[in-house]
């Protein structure tokens, strides 16, 4: 039965509370100075972030080893990649060879330089969509939950309740159809989609913090809103809210590719992972011909599938060392 | 006085019909924002005025909004969901698109299949990988079984499609690449066809489902009344059927009603790498073509599938609560 | 009265020796229990006495040879009628448990499966184990339950946990522990979250019912005063280890060691009354409800002196919380006003000015959670500072060093955060934020009650002394007694919404008294063995006697 991560919380109360030995009281009775506690060292930024580090496990290194290499591909990819995101070629689906090291698509496009320039778009819209998610979501959840049980706050989360109510790909669909397949009207339709994910979040771990004390010792000293909600509220609230972007960043960059992947998302000539697994799709037939054909749709399926098993693996850590939270 | 355990379900239901009257007013007013000359797109460019003319007359451009919803909401309940966009314009004028609902109903049989092949395999598997894990928490095969899943539900469900095609079609040619059944084959013809793709979504619900259910399962284990169990000297095992199994159906219940509406969803990506002849593909293709019928159609099919398994859990939650089974 | 394998009393039953039970935190083991010794006798209640940390309840559980999840008994044996539990297998064990072994619980609430009938769980391990067969368990629960003293004892097994009151489950939990009449129950801090009036009729329900069977026990709680109504003989932990043994009246006589005195040392504190005339607060006639519900203040009448102490006292659901949201404008009053310095402040906090807010200033019984988490003490303290007296740079550092020297810390504190403070030390933070504003006007809302005793009588001597010094007025909300006692001039009581009495802490405290004081402070436990004994003999006099 013993268990490392579930220590309940009456024994932790008593591992928490020894520290002050008998001589402190002594016979002059009691001194508030002497109740002894536990100081954490001041360390630097720096400190802290290596401190981490060492005690990381390794998925997670491995997840922060992924997510870097993909950022330095994003924003280098101009200098990386041997050819032009579009420029095309005179052979269309040209095996793996020095000159293409991934072979060419169907109009005859560098696969390798488009993997590259994949990162960038695929991944880039992905955080914007997930920022814009985050903003509306965050901010509308933190006002509900100031608000709690008001009307803006009923308001707000019966239509949030109505409108997750629908499968987020399906509702996806629905509103590409209505407002036509392009870039912008895909971050925007999933920011508004995926925020109501945020509000739900965003709303419940700000609830925590505002019935605190604390919350209402500012109310009461006459603090306006604004304060409140970023001295006392905000810096509660940021590490479950880190982790859960993490997690929607997940779930969007797998949307996306998933509409782009069935054609309504990102579109052409926009070099993108998940369209290019759609595109290259068919050579995945000549596999007893051809391995290497064969891989080539698989390379950036494979790039999506790692990222997102990198971030998980991060975040995973990162929820087990923030808030002891359990599993 | 109605009994709250009645009472609570009505109002379940008053909510779930709300948000259906909602999911409808949202389809329904996706044919407002087709842009102005969306009939000349619909029918060619060589679309005679009248014609189209006569074609916004059929969609009842010309009717107020509200007659206008009340007419579509009546035929989509009584099954008519219109004529699709599609086949309109074909040469010179003859209209050779079909009533949506002929679309959709062979199909609608295909999906069915293919999502409940995938729900006889995954729920029981599921279920019991994540009760095992989580009475063995910590062990090996508890973090191996964790890191597994964490993996696969980072996975694109094209990914793991083309990788079991890959390895199983490609490679062992155990299994045929596309799905493409007729209805009229025999039962073990279709399921043989149907396997790679119920597979995929497999692996994909089970990893999701797996994980819901240890989480429920260890935050039950945790519950006073449980330790109270064992220092009443309860057994491992009567522990579990009779302390913790009648307080986990809610929680399991709503982990199975979530991962099969999530099936909704993967069912889309599924069919179109597998070409299945299902709702999902349909439905892409009419986004795709902006076949505003029947994309409504399709969703309105999909959304109802998912309130109506939302409600479910919510209902079978409700009547093995003993707060509302036996109020004060 | 007993069957065969009681024995005979005297005899030893449980033999703990050198016990060492580690805890899991922090990435490390440490160790909670630090070799104790516990011997108990066949009949005999031991009290296990210790404030937070003392490692009682971690002990309690190991006496059935059970370590919560995160813990583990490292070393000592523990002997239980000649059989070694730490040697033991785990069936062996679990043969015991809800035998001859049984456990009362601190909150029977969710201690009780939600899903079955309370006497189905009463009887399950008397059933199980084959004790008894289920018909003649049952009847033999129902049994209990009338000798417990419930309501309605042939029908009350046939509810679900839900449908019953916390004092009541308290009881039944009791009623399940004694089902298969075992040798030993543990009752882990079992009246700790009932009201002073619930809690009597529990206690005196499990000592009758102990008594009557024999049954040896062991009594955790950190209240000397009652487990000195229980317990034959007590032992005084703290930090897992032994401070103190002793038979109960020896203890309560002739404690040996100051950390024991210490347990009560509220009760040391004496304040003379003093009478006043000035009145700075008035609450006039208010009535209050949050939304949709029932009045939870009716009529209430308040008037507190200015530089003295009014303590409000009441059970949970009295209202007294909720007068001090009323004065603060948390809460505003459905009918009614509250009238300071003479003038009439408006009802809701938005309307008030910032002057009116800086002179009435709250302290609230969670210090942890009355401090945000993110914020070292500088920035606490010196928030009023700067938002009430425009203080910035070095003056304002200036006066919050003064500040957290009149609360007896040191500079050596203003750049921790709360995490790194003690209970105590936290509550004397939460004092100086307050203190920053300058105020006239304190509301003390159970702000010891969090606390050990030594703390406790440390904050309430802090407060009394920066009263005298800076003549400042508090309104103390209080259930405690005790805390009455030490601190206030002026005393009013509260039940259900309304103002039972309010006067003189003299004329309180001493007869005649209403019904509903009377009862509230009978039913403070007091540190005499006897104290029990005598207040039921008492009650029943007066039962018998009135018609």
């Amino acid at each position: 039965m013993n268990n490392e991560d579930d220590l309940n919380p009456s024994a932790k109360a008593e591992l928490a509370d020894q520290g002050f030995s008998e001589s402190d009281l002594g016979n002059h009775g009691y001194s508030a100075t002497a109740e002894v506690t536990q100081i954490r060292a001041r360390r630097s930024f720096r400190e802290n972030i290596w401190r981490g580090l060492r005690s990381a496990p390794p998925t997670a290194l491995f997840g922060l080893t992924v997510i870097s290499l993909y950022v330095f591909f994003a924003l280098f990819a101009p200098l990386l990649a041997p050819y032009g995101e579009a420029e095309i070629f005179d052979m269309s689906y040209a095996p793996w060879s020095d000159e293409f090291m991934f072979g060419t698509d169907q109009l005859g496009r560098d696969i390798l330089s488009r993997m590259i320039y994949g990162a960038r778009n695929t991944v880039g819209i992905a955080f914007v969509t997930t920022m814009f998610a985050f903003v509306i979501g965050g901010g509308l959840g933190i006002t509900a939950a100031i608000n709690n049980g008001g009307w803006l706050d009923n308001l707000l989360s019966r239509s949030v309740d109505v409108l997750m109510a629908i499968p987020s790909l399906i509702f996806a669909l629905i509103l590409l159809s209505m407002f036509g397949a392009n870039t912008i009207n895909l971050i925007m339709i999933i920011a508004v989609l995926d925020s109501t994910r945020v509000f739900r979040i965003a709303r419940a771990v700000s609830l925590n913090v505002v019935v605190m004390d604390y919350v209402e010792a500012a109310r009461l000293r006459g603090e306006k809103l604004a304060w409140i909600l970023t001295r006392e509220i905000l810096p509660n609230i940021m590490p479950p809210l880190v982790a859960e972007f993490g997690l929607r960043f997940c779930f969007v960059f797998l949307t996306i590719a998933a509409l782009s992947f069935l054609g309504v998302g990102i579109q052409p000539p926009t070099a993108d992972w998940g369209s290019m697994v759609r595109e290259t799709a068919g050579l995945i037939q000549f596999a007893e011909y051809d391995l290497t054909a064969a891989m080539t749709p698989m390379l950036p399926a494979a790039a999506i599938a790692l990222l997102t098993v990198a971030v998980n693996f991060v975040v995973d850590w990162f929820l087990h060392k923030s808030s002891g939270l359990k599993d | 006085m109605l009994h709250p355990v009645v009472r609570t379900i009505l109002q379940r239901l008053g909510l779930g019909l709300i948000t259906l009257f909602v999911v409808s007013l949202i389809l329904f007013s996706s044919i407002e924002f087709l842009p102005g000359d969306f009939g000349e797109a619909v029918l060619g460019q060589a679309a005679l005025p009248e014609t189209v003319a006569a074609f916004r007359k059929e969609l009842g451009l010309d009717l107020p909004l509200h007659e206008r919803y009340f007419d579509w909401l009546g035929g989509m309940l009584t099954g008519d969901m219109g004529n699709s966009f599609s086949g309109r314009g074909s040469s010179g004028g003859t209209d050779r698109s079909r009533p949506v609902i002929e679309l959709l109903a062979p199909r609608l049989a295909n999906t069915l299949f293919l999502a409940s092949m995938a729900a006889i395999i995954s729920v029981p598997l599921a279920l019991f990988l994540g009760i095992t894990a989580a009475l063995y928490r910590n062990s090996i095969y508890d973090r191996s079984v964790n890191a597994l899943t964490l993996t696969t539900i980072s996975f694109p469900e094209f990914f793991v499609a083309y990788l079991l095609i890959l390895i199983l079609s490609s490679f062992l040619k155990l299994f045929p690449s596309l799905a493409n059944i007729s209805p009229d084959a025999p039962f073990w013809d279709r399921a043989y066809l149907t396997f790679l793709p119920a597979l995929t979504l497999t692996l994909v619900i089970v990893a999701h489902m797996m994980r819901m259910t240890r989480a429920a399962i260890i935050n039950l284990m945790a519950s006073p009344y449980i330790e109270m169990a064992e220092l009443k000297g309860a057994s491992k095992s009567e522990i579990i059927l009779r302390h913790a199994l009648p307080n986990a159906w809610a929680p399991i219940v709503t982990v199975i009603a979530f991962n099969l509406a999530y099936l909704v969803v993967g069912v889309v990506v599924v069919e179109v790498v597998f070409v299945y002849p299902g709702v999902g593909q349909l439905m892409v293709d009419a986004v795709t073509t902006r076949d505003v019928p029947v994309v409504q159609g399709c969703a309105m099919i999909f959304a109802a599938t998912y309130i109506l398994l939302n409600l479910f859990a919510d209902i079978i939650s409700i009547i093995t609560n003993p707060r509302l089974l036996h109020p004060r | 009265m007993s069957d065969d394998r009681k024995g005979t009393k005297g005899d030893i039953l449980l033999e703990m020796r050198d016990i060492v039970i580690d805890g899991y935190s922090d990435d490390r083991w440490h160790e909670i229990v630090k070799g104790v010794d516990i011997t108990l006798r066949r009949g005999e209640i031991m009290g296990l006495i210790g404030e937070s940390g003392a490692g009682k309840s971690t002990l309690g559980l190991a006496a059935m040879g059970f370590a919560r999840p995160g813990c583990r008994i490292t070393s000592g044996s523990i002997v239980f009628d000649g059989i070694d539990l730490v040697k033991a297998t785990e069936a062996e064990r679990r043969a015991l448990r809800g035998s001859r072994i049984a456990y009362v619980a601190q909150s029977a609430a969710a201690s009780f499966n939600p899903a079955h009938q309370l006497i189905e769980q009463t009887v399950e391990a008397t059933v199980r184990k084959g004790i008894k067969p289920e018909d003649e368990a049952k009847a033999d629960a129902r049994k209990l339950y009338r000798e417990l003293q419930l309501p309605n004892p042939d029908l009350i097994g046939e509810r679900f946990p839900h449908q019953v009151s916390g004092g009541q489950l308290q009881r039944v939990m009791t009623a399940m522990a004694m089902s298969p009449r075992p040798d030993l129950i543990i009752f882990d801090e079992p009246t700790t979250a009932l009201d002073v009036t619930t809690q009597v009729e529990v206690l005196a329900a499990m000592r009758r019912i102990v008594e009557q069977y024999n049954t040896a026990a062991i009594y955790i709680t950190h209240d000397l005063a009652v487990v000195a109504q229980m317990a034959d003989v007590i032992k005084v932990l703290r930090y897992g280890e032994t401070i103190e043994d002793a038979d109960t009246r020896t203890m309560l006589s002739h404690p040996e060691k100051e950390y024991t005195k210490s347990l009560w040392s509220v009760r040391s504190i004496e304040k003379p009354e003093e009478v006043s005339e000035d009145v700075i607060l008035k609450v006039d006639h208010v009535d209050a409800s949050y939304t949709g519900s029932a009045k939870v203040l009716d009529d209430v009448t308040i008037e507190v002196p200015r530089g003295h102490t009014v303590a409000i006292v009441g059970e949970s659901g009295s209202g007294k919380s909720t007068t001090a949201r009323a004065i603060t404008g948390l809460l505003p009053p459905s009918k009614g006003q509250i009238l300071f310095n003479g003038t009439a402040l408006p009802p809701t906090l938005k309307e008030r000015s910032i002057d009116q807010l800086q002179k009435i200033q709250m302290i609230y019984q969670m210090a942890d959670t009355a401090m945000n988490p993110r914020q070292t003490v500088r920035d606490i303290i010196g928030r009023p500072l700067e938002f009430y007296l425009g203080l910035r740079g070095a003056e304002r550092d200036r006066r919050l060093l003064e500040l957290v020297e009149m609360i007896e810390l040191n500079e050596s504190f203003i750049d921790r955060l709360p995490a790194e403070l003690s209970g105590g030390q936290k509550q004397r933070i939460c004092i100086a934020r307050a203190l920053a504003a300058s105020p006239d006007l304190i509301i003390c809302d159970e702000v010891t009650s969090a606390l050990d005793q030594i703390v406790q009588k440390g904050i309430l001597e802090l407060l009394l002394r920066l009263q005298r010094e800076l003549g400042l007025t508090y309104i103390f909300i209080t259930h405690d007694i005790a805390t009455v006692k030490a601190i206030s001039d002026q005393i009013v009581v509260m039940f259900q919404g309304r103002v039972v009495e309010q006067g003189m802490k003299s004329e309180i405290l001493s007869p005649p008294y209403p019904d509903y004081t009377k009862l509230l402070l009978s039913s403070v436990p007091e540190m005499d063995p006897d104290w029990l004994t005598g207040l039921l003999a008492q009650r029943e006099k007066e039962a018998s006697a009135s018609p």
